[in-house]
């Protein structure tokens, strides 16, 4: 029969530990053979190198552009550059006539097309589909039943657009997926239809051919929208304002879109830009002066934002790389190197405090921050190869920065195992009531850090990121590491013989934390009322006043607790109090 | 020696026998902490603001590594005889890298800035790294950081709030959280240290840190505190004093092994790398750490003890505990 008890229960969290450990490092191999992980992380532009690209933004029309364009072209830039997955990119603009990209590495010929082509809106009507539908379909219609074209397609609302090809395509695209929202130069031709997903609304449609470009829109602008009366009504609404070109088409697309009743998906038109959706309204009226007005749940922002997006249309800006440059790999290599220089004697000196502080126990923070650093280690690898993160020198800064964060739990778990024995309690006990005040402020200063990390990480920009993503996966480091290492490794050593009693250089010597335990096993009892061996001489010498209002406040309490102690050593049994300051002892074994 | 004084150090904090007034001479802490934002705020506006790093300024940044020449007017003149009227900032960084400023410079003028470095120390061309900053990029992480600040400042009030059940907690922790920001920028300010992206990372970072050295103070505040109504030992600020003085060797255990690792980059930074992100950042976390740990000692508690003293029940309580401790020194 399994014998139970916290010991058992130690070892066999220490075996999910290892469970845990060795699932990530058999991830990480797997990924490494099959795939395109590596044992090492990825490393960002200022370890690794990496390539800065000077844009010279180009209007069409060759018209100078302005600040207010050149933020725009930044922000899509943006926009482009982190749907395709680079991580801490850094875009900035240069006296007001260039923008920098800085790329980590080199960046594919995909990526470099992307950032220097135009932004692509366009006006296509929807076919099918609708919000909400994001999710690639669970059970795919089987082929008999797929949308079978009949003839050559009418019109750009002609469902025999839909090809079964088109349609499988559809059902399987996922717009929860972040793959399907990367923003693509050119989604489609602009003759042909096109799947498309709308993340604002997680919608997913079926679209027609391009009905009007982007390039017809003169100007957009926003405001609330007026009843036919005039007067303001307390709605925001988005008005497109057409070129000749652009009115004459969409007078005769709103003529045949209002024609489809409102319940047909038909009946809207989908705003595109580099391929996502940017709205889809529907069709209330024939608009036949090129000033479509576009309302629904605006608010101001949104309907600022949409004007923005509908602006940009129609003065599509292109990039032209002007220069490139590669950043030096080797004073990467320089810098990475002095930063794990910096880290092995950071992590050298605390092992050496902690051995001066704690003895023997010492060991186990060094212990619990090697598993620590193990798992973050794996875990940075893995994303590397997942999320695409690249460990850059703020991030490892802030990983040098956690080790001093990491270690502080364990100090908060050894300070109130000492408090605990300082009471008198027995080491096993001690662990155990330690463990149960420790594990709440550990928790929540944990979830302080996380909080922290977290806002960083959100509101940061370029590389503060990077080091807010690893302060971040440190605090669960260390919690994973709290509780299933430091704490079942004490349980385990409170049972040994070298700790259990207290050896000198445990660390965990009663003596020496002025706690006597009670009972001592075998019999042993402590005389009740001995005091504790701190020489009441020595301590008024070191600190006067401190001592003389001690005894002037403890004078009592102690009287107290002797007579207590008498009154607890003629019962038997033990009485577990879990009160600070408490004057009680537990008798514990 | 030095390790069994610790241990009765801490025995003692812990029993009360030894016991240091942070609550109780509160007032003189609350009045350093005062004096000292004042200076913090007096000084960047008698001195003009801080000493903005090149992300903040925009400019031209010229970087040769691994060179043996590290005279600095020969940086100077690879600049002025580009841009006459150009005033370029050139400093040795580290043992054998040289690092030239200047305003910004257009495409054409960096070239031949660069050949001109490349002539003049006689290195190689892939051992100079250029680089230009536009004025927007140090105004975005400084509004994002500002942003960050409020956003973190808010939430973690509100967790804070909720963990503890008192909004006095939080407002006594943010209290002390802003007085170290405040006076961390003052230091900023009168040392002339250069703020740079980095410097804010290790700003926000400190934000973490000395709020989390906090609550971990104040969970003890709140464990000892827990069944006061019903306790005539102590009063509620002898109590919270306790907490403070019991927490006390967690304290400068804990900051001391924080601090550890923050000093070997700082050192590393300084004598090795020369200026840089690691240095700005951990210079600004080792003023935090300091800063962080004494504001959670002299200011969050101290503080938080004041704002509850008023309450009614806290009052009668230690009435309570005054009456018990005459009764017992008249009853010996």
């Amino acid at each position: 029969m399994p014998r139970t008890g916290p010991g058992t229960a130690a070892k066999r969290t220490l075996v999910w530990l290892g469970v845990l450990t060795a699932f990530l490092a058999i991830l990480l191999g797997s990924g490494s053979i099959w795939s395109t992980a590596s044992w090492s992380p990825r490393l960002a532009l200022d370890l690794e190198g990496g390539t800065q690209m000077i844009l010279a933004p180009r209007v069409q029309g060759g018209s100078e552009i302005t600040a207010e364009q050149l933020d725009q072209a930044v922000e899509i830039i943006r926009q482009r550059v982190d749907g395709s997955g680079v991580a801490e990119a850094e875009i900035n603009t240069q006296s007001g006539q260039n923008v920098i990209v800085s790329l980590p590495g080199t960046p594919d010929p995909q990526t470099r097309d992307l950032i220097q082509a135009s932004a692509q809106m366009e006006f296509r009507p929807v076919l099918a589909g609708g919000p909400g539908q994001a999710p690639a379909a669970e059970t795919p219609t089987p082929e008999e039943d797929l949308p079978q074209p009949a003839a050559e397609p009418q019109n750009g609302s002609d469902p025999n657009w839909i090809t079964p090809e088109l349609y499988q395509e559809f059902e399987a695209l996922n717009c929860l997926d972040p793959a399907a929202l990367e923003p693509t130069e050119e989604p489609a031709p602009a003759d042909q239809p096109m799947v498309a997903c709308e993340p604002d609304t997680q919608g997913k449609y079926i679209l027609g051919p391009v009905e009007v470009p982007g390039t017809d829109i003169s100007t957009a602008s926003y405001g609330l929208q007026r009843s036919p009366q005039g007067q303001a009504l307390n709605t925001w609404a988005v008005t497109i304002d057409f070129n000749d070109e652009g009115t004459r088409i969409f007078r005769g697309v709103t003529e045949r879109l209002f024609a489809f009743g409102q319940d047909d998906p038909r009946n809207q038109f989908a705003i595109v830009l580099d391929g996502r959706i940017v709205s889809a309204p529907r069709t209330n009226v024939v608009i036949p002066d090129g000033n479509p007005q576009i309302t629904g749940n605006f608010t101001e922002e949104s309907a600022a934002a949409l004007a923005e997006q509908l602006k940009y249309g129609a003065l599509p800006i292109s990039f032209e790389i002007q220069s490139e440059q590669q950043i030096s790999a080797t004073l990467g290599a320089d810098q990475l190197r002095l930063g794990l220089i910096a880290g092995l004697i950071g992590l050298l000196l605390v092992a050496a405090y902690s051995m001066f502080q704690y003895r023997l126990l010492g060991l186990v923070t060094i212990a619990s921050l090697l598993v620590a650093g193990i798992l973050t280690y794996l875990a940075i690898c893995i994303l590397g190869w997942t999320e695409n993160y690249r460990l850059s020198l703020a991030g490892v800064a802030g990983l040098i920065v956690a080790i001093g964060q990491t270690a502080d739990s364990f100090i908060v778990y050894f300070e109130r195992i000492r408090d605990e024995l300082r009471d008198g309690r027995g080491l096993i006990t001690a662990v155990e009531n330690g463990w149960r005040r420790a594990k709440r402020t550990v928790l929540a200063s944990k979830a302080v850090n996380l909080l922290a990390a977290l806002v960083l990480y959100f509101v940061a920009v370029g590389n503060v990121r990077g080091f807010a993503f690893t302060l971040g996966l440190t605090a669960i480091a260390d919690l994973v590491v709290v509780f299933l290492f430091t704490h079942p490794v004490l349980r385990l050593l409170a049972r040994t013989k070298f700790f259990g009693e207290g050896h000198p250089w445990s660390g965990l010597d009663p003596s020496r934390l002025g706690g006597i335990p009670l009972y001592r096993g075998a019999g042993r009892l402590r005389e009740p009322g001995a005091t504790v061996p701190v020489p009441a001489a020595a301590a008024r010498t070191k600190n006067k006043g401190a001592s003389a209002e001690a005894e002037r406040r403890l004078t009592i309490a102690e009287r107290r607790r002797a007579e207590q102690q008498k009154a607890l050593a003629g019962r038997t049994g033990s009485t577990v109090i879990d009160r600070p300051g408490s004057t009680e002892k537990e008798i514990n074994e | 020696m030095s390790r069994t004084s610790f241990a009765t150090f801490g025995n003692e904090l812990y029993s009360g026998k030894r016991s240091y007034p942070f609550v109780a001479k509160r007032n003189l802490w609350f009045l350093i902490a005062g004096i000292a934002v004042l200076i913090s705020i007096v000084i960047p506006v008698v001195k003009g603001g801080f000493n903005l790093g090149i992300d903040f300024r925009g400019g031209s940044e010229f970087t040769i590594s691994a060179t043996e020449n590290t005279e600095i007017a020969v940086g100077e003149r690879a600049v002025t005889d580009v841009v006459p009227d150009a005033v370029p900032r050139v400093t040795n960084i580290a043992a054998d890298t040289m690092r030239i400023q200047t305003e910004r410079l257009s495409d054409d003028e960096t070239l031949s800035v660069r050949d001109n470095l490349v002539t003049g120390y006689g290195v190689g061309e892939d051992q100079v790294t250029s680089s230009f900053v536009g004025p927007t990029w140090g105004e975005d992480v400084s509004r994002q950081a500002l942003i960050g600040f409020g956003v973190f400042v808010v939430l973690a009030a509100i967790l804070m709030g909720i963990y503890f059940r008192t909004w006095k907690m939080s407002l006594a922790a943010m209290t002390a959280l802003v007085v170290v920001m405040v006076v961390t920028a003052g230091l900023y300010s009168l040392s002339d240290f250069e703020v740079t992206p980095s410097a804010i990372i290790g700003f926000l970072t400190i934000l973490s840190y000395a709020l989390y050295d906090t609550v971990v103070v104040f969970d003890k505040i709140r464990e000892n505190t827990a069944d006061i109504a019903i306790s005539t030992k102590r009063t509620f600020a002898e109590q919270v004093n306790l907490a403070v003085n019991q927490t006390l060797v967690r304290s400068i255990n804990t900051s001391v092994v924080a601090i550890l690792p923050v000093a070997s980059i700082l050192f590393i930074g300084a004598f090795l790398l020369g200026a840089g992100t690691l240095q700005d950042l951990s210079l600004a976390l080792f003023i935090g750490i300091i800063l962080g740990t004494l504001g959670t000692i002299f200011i969050a508690a101290p503080l938080y003890a004041a704002l509850r003293l008023g309450e009614p029940e806290l009052r009668k309580q230690e009435k309570k505990v005054h009456n018990r401790r005459e009764l017992e020194a008249a009853s010996v």
